[in-house]
């Protein structure tokens, strides 16, 4: 595959699931991590505090459970990644080798961040979500195609809808989730539009 | 059909339909923090691209920086490099930095407002959640991630949908010693934590009319706990009085230009809204949350919840709280007074007047915090001799920075500390230790429950202690 093509059509893997609601990205990557300047090791704190207090309580939080060790699809429940607009919680996520996040809602700039770095976070309904949990916690060697074109999540014979935002899939189809060049086509565009938004000057 | 300010000032920003429903939004006001930013000055670099509208572009270090009454007296080597990096980066690409070696530093979403670079029917971005405080002037305002400062850096604009409008009247008036914050953990609480995705809420109503400004930044900058990513109210009279003569603030004959401008972005008397929703004024208490959301509070009278299904059981044994246990009465170890939710003049004056003259003493047992949200609020309270007020009744009177809110410099909980917080946030670990629990309520509640060392009702503690 050409390196360079940055097209995200389908994305086949194993699971992790993490369950519960209002996952925080203070959860996903505590503040006292985010004084680095660069993303650049960010994997090794995701969950951080989460995880260490699983194993203060002789359980296992889900990153660490050799069963889901080597999944890229991320499920989860209602409103994953809200609070704090912090980049480094999708960033130390997606360095771990998750691809996609597959959840009832999102936190809305969570999201968001997920577009810009090429992780779609895709929503199925609260059914959808029970089920693909229960596949991936009983029959963790499962193989999920999350499937963009055709929005379908499929496991083994099962094939599940799932929603994600017209402009964002296309996005991920036509390879140009990273939007830096497709705005600064606008060009002049861009300055009319203030002239005209921003008159007091 | 009328529109919308939401509508209008969203359709004014628009440079082009990207895809259907995806638009590239114009930015009017790009706000920078030292977290969220250095990255996206990396990636301008290697893409050898600059940054398009520096007059545009404004920033301050807020999250690392230290209080302790000298800013470069970092906690750790990592913040320093961090805040060095804020000051090297705005330099470079041309951009306007309220240096900390001016002492011009503070809160982004404080710096801003005071210095009038906050003004009505503009979009303003900033890499931080809570930039929906700027929705206070009509703004529409929202925090975005650090790929998306590198975009609006290079090109002042980002993608963008565009949000449903919840209009949300607050009727009537307020009883004494509710305040803002108990407006806005009140909303929180009804709709809750949830309840805003996919809306922006518009807060009218006589009791947000009624609101000074820094009220209304107190109210908009909670729209995001309540999942909206951005939350405003319409400019009127109380908005162009703070603006006007403010150093960024439009002068002259361009002033009243600008004021008929802003006129015209109100919504309209028959703007059509995705939701409406009715709140009663006369109905709201001073509110404290119990739990690990902002949306888990109570009235202080209340009690935490019985219901004992398993994930409240699991919160309320992380909140060490009993199920039933009153909410008065919970001992505190820490009270922290700050934050770009309460940390403006009118915050501190409104504690200062409960406590000035009445020899009143933080507990013995409570490690109490001042921090102002910028360095202007703090010179406002010296010069004032507020500083003292605070200090005699045994606070520490800090340099302004986000501080105890986030845990990101060396104001942290420590263990399973219990801090009484007029912050945003009361999610595990946010104040920096994993343990920590935090508290969240208005500042003259977290006052009161830094004399009695446990969370009280203020309205009576205050009057009981004449």
């Amino acid at each position: 595959m050409n390196r360079n093509d940055t097209r995200i059509h389908r994305i086949a893997g194993r699971g992790i699931t993490i369950r519960g609601d209002d996952i925080d990205t203070d959860q996903i990557l505590p503040a006292r991590y985010l004084t680095a300047i660069t993303f650049a090791g960010m994997e090794a704190h995701a969950f951080n505090d989460a995880r260490a207090a699983a194993k203060a309580q002789g359980e296992t939080h889900p990153l660490d459970q050799p069963r889901f060790t080597g999944g890229s699809l991320l499920f989860v429940n209602r409103n994953f990644g809200c609070g704090s607009s912090r980049e480094h919680a999708p960033q130390s996520l997606h360095r771990r080798g998750i691809a996609a996040v597959i959840g009832e809602s999102f936190g809305e700039i969570f999201a968001g961040n997920c577009v810009s770095i090429g992780m779609p976070c895709v929503q199925a309904d609260a059914e959808t979500i029970a089920a693909l949990q229960r596949i991936n916690e009983t029959a963790p060697q499962t193989q999920f195609v999350l499937d963009l074109a055709g929005q379908t999540i499929s496991a083994g014979g099962s094939v599940f809808p799932i929603m994600l935002m017209e402009g964002r899939r296309r996005q991920f189809l036509e390879g140009t989730w990273d939007p830096t060049a497709v705005l600064l086509a606008a060009g002049p565009l861009i300055e009319q539009t203030l002239a005209e938004a921003v008159h007091q000057g | 059909m009328g529109q919308t300010l939401y509508e209008k000032v969203f359709d004014r920003h628009v440079v082009r339909e990207i895809t259907p429903g995806q638009y590239q939004l114009l930015a009017s006001l790009h706000l920078l923090n030292e977290v969220s930013s250095p990255q996206a000055f990396e990636a301008l670099r290697e893409r050898g691209l600059k940054v398009r509208h520096p007059g545009l572009t404004f920033g301050s270090s807020d999250h690392s920086i230290s209080t302790g009454g000298r800013h470069d007296d970092f906690a750790d080597a990592m913040a320093e490099v961090q805040v060095q990096a804020m000051g090297r980066n705005m330099a470079e690409f041309g951009a306007t930095y309220f240096d900390p070696d001016r002492g011009e530093h503070g809160i982004i979403h404080v710096v801003a407002p005071e210095r009038g670079l906050t003004q009505p029917g503009a979009v303003i971005v900033c890499g931080d959640s809570h930039t929906s405080t700027h929705g206070a002037f009509g703004a529409i305002a929202f925090g975005i991630g650090t790929s998306q400062v590198r975009d609006v850096l290079a090109s002042q604009t980002l993608l963008m949908e565009k949000l449903k409008v919840r209009r949300i009247d607050i009727t009537g008036r307020l009883a004494p010693g509710v305040y803002a914050k108990d407006v806005a953990l009140h909303v929180i609480h009804m709709l809750g934590a949830k309840g805003g995705i996919g809306f922006a809420y518009e807060f009218g109503g006589d009791v947000v009319d009624g609101f000074s400004m820094e009220e209304r930044m107190t109210l908009c900058n909670l729209a995001i706990e309540a999942g909206a990513r951005c939350g405003y109210v319409n400019p009127d009279q109380t908005t162009y009085d703070y603006l006007r003569d403010r150093d960024h603030a439009p002068r002259g004959s361009r002033w009243d230009r600008a004021v008929a401008e802003w006129q015209r972005v109100r919504s309209d008397d028959d703007a059509v809204y995705d939701d409406r929703v009715v709140l009663e004024g006369e109905a709201i208490e001073p509110m404290v949350t119990w739990g690990v959301s902002p949306d888990q509070s109570v009235p202080v009278g209340g009690a935490v919840p019985e219901q004992d299904n398993a994930w409240t059981a699991e919160v309320r044994d992380f909140m060490g709280f009993a199920p039933g246990q009153p909410i008065i009465g919970t001992q505190i170890d820490v009270a922290f007074f700050g934050s770009c939710t309460n940390g403006r003049l009118s915050d501190f004056e409104a504690v200062a007047a409960k406590l000035r003259d009445r020899g009143l003493r933080v507990a013995s047992h409570v490690r109490a915090l001042v921090v102002p949200g910028s360095q202007r609020v703090r010179d406002a309270l010296v010069e004032r001799g507020l500083d003292r007020v605070f200090i005699d009744a045994g606070f520490q009177f800090r340099d302004a920075g986000c501080s105890l809110c986030c845990g990101m410099n060396a104001d942290r909980l420590r263990g399973r500390e219990v801090c009484a917080s007029s912050s945003n946030r009361n999610f595990r670990g946010r104040q920096g230790s994993p343990n920590g629990r935090t508290l969240l309520m208005s500042p003259v509640m977290v006052a009161a429950a830094a004399i009695a060392g446990e969370v009280t009702d203020a309205r009576t503690f205050f009057g009981a202690v004449l």
